[in-house]
């Protein structure tokens, strides 16, 4: 029995091998990312390319924020603007929400779910053209409420805060505060959202990153008077793609807030991710 | 105590005048109708920004649709011109074929470094955040980093290659080569996310199951795939169908990899048919054209899951 549980579990040098090789792919892209950032562009270009940082960075960085045709100072405080507003209330609309589907009774409770469910497995590029003639309708294209407005609320928030609730709260803590003369909100506001913290910090830091990362409907919509820091990049990366070392510096700054969240974070991330996976 | 007095006063106030109190009928709506305003703003939004565009998506696919001028309505025109239209089978097979070269070895490797990872091993939070940092970068920043590597004349990828004695590869230039090229940062972003999912899954398994199928003398192999992917089969499903619905829409990769243009190379080699749906409408303004083949592209991720579904099921059994 024991002999067979440690054979069972042993981890030889080449687990730690492959586990390295694994995280060195991982990593390398963004390492290069980094190299051709702290570079001048003729050095790149050499053979052998370099494999070491530089000391450009300063320079490709002031060459970024000089650049008009991206506005990439712009697009940093767009996005952080854009991404802020939209996890703030992607967690208060779906712990809300969530609470609700899990631990209040009310008509049509089950149908309604699944249509959340249902809503999650809707492509955003189905609706990218009539969404693109509404927000020309009413004239919201070329202005950041577009890239706001039709994400203030996710379906994955929702079900992930519902299965969330329902092992978390019990219902005699909701039905103590009933007694105790709490209105539902009271309830929701001084009871559950304490307890749905944890869960709902793992959705906000998803919902930040996503939002931070979203390309495809900001490209449509927007223009490069309003960019999202997405779409400088991508405006840098189009105009400017034989100079690598601006647009790689560009693209370390777009990511480094990301980063600095994932290095702070991280273990909360990955718990949400491996828990989501047991529960759908 | 505040529980007793607020029963007492109620009881106290029903029986001086035999009416229900202003205060309970107050608790008594708010517990019927709080729970509708708790979900209404999701509804709400979805209904605006979610469903109605995705019903006026078909509405306007019947019709001849364009920026300025007459929308005639042409019954299923829009979708038998999608049937022969060479362009839009061209984005199809780009499609499936980058999706069945991304998505193949993405899950076979996520399987794997699950494994990896399902055993007792020292920096365990350090290996996992390891191989999930490609997901925390943006699709646009992978695109230009690919771009780069894969670049035909000062590309590391070239440098390797020529370094091993090969012919250097006009990545862009080839059907096959950018393929490769986009299943390459597709699989580099994703398979450290969905390699966390299937590790979740693995870690839900019971040990002694393991404990005695090794006691029954299963060599580890036997194991993973008696015990471990069988086990695994409703979160595989769950990855299969993600990676499905992102693959069939991908966009965003092979346009900052052909330097923000539409077309995909010049023989439209790596367009897929999202980049044809958005040059259909957003450059050409044909929005009827486009957005048949928006709800194409639908009908097609609904066929491609449920024939995933079909295959893993069975695969798994």
């Amino acid at each position: 029995m024991k002999a067979a549980s440690v054979r069972l579990w042993r981890t030889s040098p080449l687990t730690y091998l492959a586990l390295i090789v694994a995280c060195a792919l991982s990593l390398f892209p963004i390492y290069w990312m980094v190299v051709v950032a702290t570079r001048s562009n003729d050095v790149i270009n050499d053979v052998p390319p370099p494999l070491l940082p530089g000391g450009e960075l300063a320079a490709n960085v002031g060459r970024v924020f000089a650049n008009e045709h991206a506005a990439f100072a712009y697009g940093l405080v767009n996005s952080v603007v854009v991404s802020s507003v939209v996890t703030v209330s992607v967690v208060f609309f779906s712990t809300l929400a969530g609470f609700a589907f899990a631990k209040l009774r009310f008509r049509g409770r089950n149908g309604l779910l699944l249509v959340i469910v249902g809503t999650m497995m809707v492509p955003v590029q189905l609706g990218l053209i009539p969404l693109y003639m509404l927000m020309v309708k009413i004239g919201w294209n070329g202005h950041l409420q577009a890239v706001i407005v039709p994400f203030l609320v996710s379906g994955f928030g929702v079900f992930m805060m519902r299965q969330y609730a329902a092992e978390a709260i019990s219902d005699e803590l909701v039905e103590a505060a009933r007694v105790d003369g709490c209105s539902t909100f009271r309830i929701y506001w001084n009871v559950v959202l304490p307890v749905l913290r944890p869960a709902a910090a793992v959705l906000g830091l998803l919902t930040f990153m996503q939002t931070w990362n979203e390309f495809i409907w900001p490209y449509a919509v927007l223009d490069a008077n309003t960019p999202t820091v997405q779409l400088s990049l991508s405006l840098l990366a189009t105009a400017y793609y034989t100079d690598y070392a601006q647009v790689f510096a560009a693209t370390a700054l777009a990511t480094l807030p990301l980063f600095a969240v994932f290095i702070l974070f991280g273990r909360q991330i990955i718990g949400g991710i491996m828990e989501g996976s047991i529960k759908s | 105590m505040t529980s007793s007095s607020v029963i007492r006063s109620s009881a106290a106030a029903r029986a001086a005048d035999g009416r229900v109190p202003w205060r309970s009928r107050l608790t008594r709506a708010d517990m019927k109708y709080a729970p509708y305003f708790f979900i209404a703003p999701f509804f709400v939004l979805f209904l605006v920004f979610g469903a109605f565009p995705l019903v006026y998506t078909g509405w306007v696919s019947l019709h001849d649709w364009h920026l300025i001028g007459d929308h005639t309505f042409v019954w299923f025109d829009n979708y038998t011109a999608l049937f022969s239209d060479p362009d839009f089978w061209n984005a199809l097979k780009n499609t499936v074929g980058i999706f069945v070269l991304a998505t193949v070895p993405q899950l076979l490797m996520a399987l794997s470094v699950a494994n990896l990872l399902n055993r007792k091993i020292r920096a365990r939070t350090f290996f996992r955040m390891g191989v999930l940092i490609p997901n925390v970068t943006s699709v646009a920043a992978v695109g230009i980093v690919f771009g780069q590597l894969f670049a035909r004349d000062v590309g590391l990828v070239n440098y390797v290659i020529t370094a091993f004695g090969l012919d250097a590869v006009d990545w862009q230039a080839n059907w096959w080569s950018s393929w490769i090229a986009i299943a390459v940062m597709v699989d580099w972003r994703w398979t450290g996310y969905n390699t966390l999912i299937l590790l979740g899954a693995m870690q839900a398994i019971p040990k002694d199951l393991y404990e005695s199928a090794s006691l029954d003398g299963a060599a580890p192999w036997q194991q993973f795939w008696r015990i471990t992917v069988p086990l695994l089969r409703p979160t595989l499903v769950f990855t299969v169908i993600i990676s499905t619905i992102g693959g069939l829409q991908l966009f965003t990769e092979p346009v900052i990899f052909g330097n923000g243009r539409m077309l995909g190379g010049t023989l439209g080699q790596f367009q897929t048919v999202t980049m044809y749906m958005y040059e259909t409408a957003f450059q050409r303004f044909q929005y009827g054209y486009g957005a048949a083949i928006a709800w194409s592209l639908f009908g097609l991720i609904v066929v491609f899951s449920l024939i995933n579904l079909l295959i893993v099921r069975r695969a798994a059994r």
